[in-house]
């Protein structure tokens, strides 16, 4: 006998990631989910972000990592509440991990939670966390053909932010070339160019933030 | 290897489903996979053969059903796979294209007993 089903197949972790919407949702949170392969720029840009908001918002920060808690204390370091998970080989965060880190943190003395994946360009694709925005940090170093070779990636994100561009005089980087493989996989995808080294193009990102942050209290 | 935890919810979604309709076996289980869902078929079979022992779905057949990515050029309408190089269009090699299909993932139908 045939049975339709007709189900996603992450359905169960996708019902979790609402939940932690709501959870979120609840203290006025807003969540962003940063993907991005390893030594994109992960930390740095939350760093670089801590320092361009200049205390406009109230940051708390989840690191998602194999091993360690470098990242966590790097964030820490900067007086931001920060929760490192780490994922013992896991490649990347799920749902139910960010629900057991989330009552670690005060959520009702956070404004905009920064949760940071693990460093990787395909599995955290299919994992939704419930955080509001997905956000990729793609990084000229690692080349201009990644949206054409990491498309579920490139799919599935609200803001696209571009980092170290300040090496783009240095590398056959085609931004045009990366851009439209962006376009033709993600057409209203927002976009920041930034260096987290220079702080070029942080600031438009910071500003941005504040105004996502704000829009969402509006609505709770 | 994100294929362990897929695994694991496609026999969650089976076992569900089969309970519901009374069976006492699983023999086979039809997947819709777009050819954009990175996921490697081989892995998921491997991961099954363990997390489905001890089951009703043990030696249940998984069929993969592949999606080909298919995209479509907003300024002629032409569909037309990717190459894998490039997105734009190979009739009027516009950039503005969507993606139509290749993003399935899901459990279709299961075979019971």
């Amino acid at each position: 006998m045939k049975v339709t089903v007709v189900e996603k197949i992450l359905s169960a972790n996708d019902r979790l990631a609402l939940e932690n919407q709501s959870t979120l949702d609840k203290s006025g949170v807003l969540g962003l989910n940063l993907m991005a392969s390893p030594g994109a720029g992960k930390t740095s840009l939350i760093e670089a972000t801590i320092d361009a908001l200049g205390g406009r918002l109230r940051l708390g920060a989840i690191d998602g990592d194999i091993a360690t808690s470098l990242d966590a204390d790097r964030i820490a370091a900067r007086g931001i509440p920060a929760v490192q998970i780490n994922t013992g080989g896991g490649c990347h965060l799920d749902a139910n991990m960010l629900k057991s880190a989330l009552p670690d943190l005060p959520l009702d003395e956070i404004d905009l939670l920064l949760v940071e994946n693990v460093g990787n360009l395909v599995c955290p694709a299919n994992f939704k966390l419930g955080t509001h925005f997905g956000v990729i940090i793609a990084s000229v170093p690692e080349g201009d053909d990644k949206p054409y070779k990491y498309p579920p990636m490139y799919t599935g994100v609200d803001v696209l932010i571009i980092n170290k561009i300040d090496l783009l005089p240095y590398l056959d980087f085609d931004l045009d070339y990366f851009k439209q493989g962006v376009a033709a996989l993600n057409s209203g995808v927002v976009t920041f160019e930034i260096s987290c080294k220079t702080g070029e193009g942080v600031a438009p990102w910071a500003d941005w933030l504040v105004e996502q942050v704000l829009a969402h209290k509006a609505k709770e | 290897m994100h294929e362990l935890p897929v695994t694991q919810s496609i026999l969650e979604i089976v076992l569900r489903h089969a309970e519901q309709a009374n069976a006492t076996r699983v023999t086979q289980i039809d997947l819709l996979i777009g050819d954009l869902a990175s996921i490697v078929d081989d892995s998921v079979q491997f991961y099954f053969d363990m997390l489905g022992q001890d089951t009703i779905a043990q030696d249940a057949k998984l069929v993969f059903k592949r999606v080909p990515g298919k995209m479509r050029c907003w300024e002629c309408q032409t569909v037309f796979a990717p190459d894998g190089r490039t997105y734009t269009c190979p009739q009027c090699h516009s950039a503005r294209v969507e993606i139509i299909a290749g993003r399935e993932f899901r459990v279709e139908s299961i075979e019971v007993e």
